[in-house]
């Protein structure tokens, strides 16, 4: 085993106010891991800092040997506009950017990969609809689909299965059990424990401060998530100066 | 059939400065069509108003410099535009400012700046004409102008259409996959103002914005696919120069307005009668269907 992602020390935050506080630690490389905790604990911030659209305030984080085109990145409230008028077939396409670029052809085995990616979430048949006239279920899963053609070996799902129905969220887990199949690395926001003790074997419960990390068994356990549940969710104007890890 | 020819086809045929205008608007609207379309689906349709105005200045200092030369004032409005352009979209990407607010501060010390300018010339009549435009003394260079305008802009969206469509319907995405979104929505900026200084001409600094917005949002009346909708537009823009040119010559009307009220003619009756919720197919009540 091999770390693909190392948190050293890193704070991020936004305006100076951290929203992951000094936290340390590896993802290792093929593990399917759980982001835990309460609203406003940093799980999405996490997330972004991984992808690279936040910057670290203080320490540093490293993805080992990626990228850009190795990390997939769905947010939580993607900035799509659904009213556009964009097919289901022309949107999962989008997931061959990092292979044809803004000019490269998308032809012949990239189709078939789309074609394939479509049924692999179930959507086959729905080809030519546009994606204004989609549930929101069907809509994340054109969303997964998108996410298979980019053939990530680093897989950032944020919050994928919020207000998306038990049988969307089934069938989109064996996608991430796929992924987890081909010996890529899955970190995931989640709020349901039920999906994260079934489906990840690795979780980290964060309250800003990291409450724990390992073994998701051991990280549920009641008296962590008692801990993550008592954090200071304030962002607090008069705050003092930060002292912890300046030498 | 000889009423129709003498109404819609003779003008053009006899005289040569209509079938001059009749061109002109044919290359504005093949350029105006896509670029007008993009502009309403990035709800940016106000922009395109904006940017009509900022243009102001530059043509008008053109003119106080050169006089009525069409080089100077396209030269000048194209300028000030892509300044105007650059800056709100600098403040845009980089503060809290929201794309409109940014755009209305910055368009308005324009606007400004020009009528001030053109006030010190007085109630100069050629400058009048580059307010609303003379579309009946569109000359060769200015046709050359308005096609190589309308060249540039197709070629330019079939290189950048991948990402601008990206840019425009997921930029989060884009900007993951380290896709540079700012630099495609800076070319299409650009795309806006040379198609606004390309219809100053014709239809003048305030009117040419019409033949860009006025089709476009028809267009969303129609058609569903973005490339269908940039060709119903360009097609209705076409089609509200032609008419709109034939009003004017026989009513003796000036012929920026006769055609951007054709334009709005032609969005009203979209806006009646579209395929695409339009307001009559809504109140029709169909059968609902069983899956």
């Amino acid at each position: 085993m091999s770390a693909i992602v190392r948190f050293l020390n890193v704070t991020l935050g936004y305006d100076r106010h951290p929203a992951v506080h000094h936290l340390s630690g590896e993802v290792q490389t093929g593990s399917l891991t759980a982001v835990i905790g309460p609203n406003g604990a940093g799980k999405s911030t996490l997330l972004k800092g991984i992808a690279g659209l936040v910057h670290p305030l203080e320490g540093g984080m490293e993805t080992v040997g990626l990228a850009r085109k190795d990390i997939a990145y769905l947010p939580q409230q993607a900035e799509i506009d659904r009213s556009f008028p964009i097919s289901v077939f022309d949107t999962v396409q989008l997931g061959h950017w990092h292979k044809v670029g803004p000019f490269g052809a998308i032809q012949g085995r990239l189709v078939e990969e789309t074609l394939s990616a479509l049924a692999a979430v179930g959507l086959r048949g729905f080809e030519h609809r546009p994606i204004g006239s989609l549930s929101a279920g069907q809509f994340q899963r054109v969303l997964f689909a998108r996410l298979l053609l980019q053939d990530a070996r680093l897989v950032l799902l944020d919050e994928p299965f919020t207000a998306i129905d038990a049988r969307t969220t089934h069938d989109l887990l064996q996608v991430v059990e796929q992924w987890h199949g081909e010996h890529r690395t899955v970190i995931a926001v989640l709020h349901d424990f039920e999906h994260v003790r079934d489906h990840f074997s690795e979780t980290l419960l964060l309250a800003r401060q990291l409450v724990a990390w390992g073994p998701t068994a051991a990280v549920l356990a009641a008296e962590n998530l008692r801990r993550a549940r008592e954090m200071a969710e304030a962002w607090d104007e008069a705050a003092p100066l930060c002292a912890q890890g300046v030498a | 059939m000889t009423f129709l020819y003498t109404v819609l086809i003779a003008p053009f045929l006899e005289y040569d400065f209509m079938a001059r205008a009749l061109v002109g608007t044919l290359a504005l609207a093949m350029g105006c069509g896509p670029v007008g379309v993009l502009l309403v689906l990035r709800r940016m349709s106000l922009v395109g108003d904006a940017m009509s105005h900022a243009i102001l200045p530059g043509a008008a200092l053109g003119f106080i410099i050169a006089g009525l030369s069409l080089t100077a004032m396209s030269l000048g409005g194209f300028a000030v535009g892509l300044t105007v352009a650059l800056l709100a979209g600098v403040v845009t990407r980089t503060t809290e400012l929201r794309e409109d607010a940014s755009f209305a501060s910055f368009y308005l010390i324009s606007v400004a700046l020009g009528v001030l300018l053109v006030s010190t010339r007085g109630s100069n009549i050629d400058l009048l004409h580059v307010l609303f435009g003379t579309v009946l003394a569109v000359d060769d260079a200015a046709l050359i102008l308005v096609t190589g305008i309308a060249t540039i802009t197709l070629l330019t969206l079939a290189v950048i259409f991948r990402p601008l469509v990206m840019e425009c319907f997921d930029p989060g995405f884009l900007r993951a996959a380290g896709g540079n979104g700012g630099l495609y929505h800076l070319v299409f900026l650009i795309l806006v103002v040379l198609n606004l200084v390309g219809g100053f001409q014709a239809l003048g600094t305030l009117m040419a914005v019409g033949l860009m917005m006025l089709p476009a949002a028809a267009a969303r009346f129609w058609s569903r696919e973005l490339w269908s909708m940039a060709l119903s537009a360009s097609v209705i823009g076409f089609g509200s120069g032609w008419l709109g040119l034939v009003i004017s010559f026989h009513h003796d009307l000036p012929s920026g307005p006769s055609i951007i009220l054709t334009a709005g003619g032609f969005y009203g009756a979209s806006l009646l009668f579209g395929r695409r919720g339009g307001l009559f197919a809504r109140a029709i009540p169909r059968r609902h269907l069983t899956g």
